[in-house]
């Protein structure tokens, strides 16, 4: 649609035209904002929480386990130098033996989720797949934060008008 | 021929100034669309609706997705 958009403004006249190829779902999938009726309603990207503790895949199972504990948090997100997301620890990897390398006590490869899922999406989803957590990535598989199934559920409950047809 | 950029290039030219048009329909619109974005959705785009328009100025048009 939109190379025939900007073939149209040549033709009327439009001297200097450019096509943003990968459009509106990328722009949304990277997590930036957006103007417009959907923009005030919660997303995955919202909600998700975005302090969650990171580590890396040479880390030792104990250390992480630490450090995400005293952070009140029972999960973390195994991550590269750029990151993204290469695996999931929840409470029952996070429980394995404390000198164990991330790498492989970590689940990995998890479903990782866009930001601009609506949360009642979310929250259906999370409830059916009994997830208690899912990262939330922009397309090129960075880390935006960790959405926990508790906040979709209870955000989505708060928020009658939250379901929307994705094209 | 319209230039193929991507989203590091886009933010570049609207700090610049470029204008951005969505092309997809007025709903589509109105639910998301880019900051600063204006609507002409591609069925409207004729000599009436891009009158207002400076014609050197950049313009940058996109839609939903690369399909």
């Amino acid at each position: 649609m939109a190379p025939r958009a900007a073939a149209r403004l040549e033709l009327l006249g439009f001297t200097k035209v450019f096509h943003y190829h990968a459009g509106k779902l990328d722009w949304m999938a990277a997590g930036l904002p957006t103007e417009g009726e959907n923009a005030k309603r919660p997303r995955a990207g919202t909600v998700a929480r975005k302090n969650v503790p990171v580590c890396a895949l040479t880390d030792r199972v104990g250390e992480v386990r630490d450090r995400a504990r005293v952070l009140g948090w029972d999960a973390a997100v195994a991550v590269n130098d750029d990151h993204v997301v290469l695996g999931l620890l929840r409470s029952a990897e996070l429980d394995k033996d404390a000198d164990q390398p991330i790498e492989e006590a970590m689940r990995p490869g998890p479903s990782t989720f866009r930001p601009y899922v609506p949360i009642k999406e979310m929250a259906d989803y999370m409830t059916q797949h009994k997830l208690e957590s899912s990262p939330v990535t922009t397309s090129d598989g960075k880390l935006v934060g960790l959405l926990l199934r508790s906040d979709a559920v209870a955000q989505a409950e708060g928020c009658p008008d939250c379901v929307r047809k994705m094209i | 021929m319209a230039t193929v950029i991507d989203r590091d290039q886009l933010q570049d030219l609207v700090a610049q100034g470029a204008l951005l048009v969505e092309v997809l329909k007025a709903e589509e619109y109105q639910e998301d669309h880019l900051p600063g974005a204006l609507s002409i959705p591609l069925a409207q785009i004729d000599r009436e609706t891009v009158k207002t328009l400076d014609q050197e100025h950049p313009v940058i048009v996109y839609c939903w997705d690369a399909a």
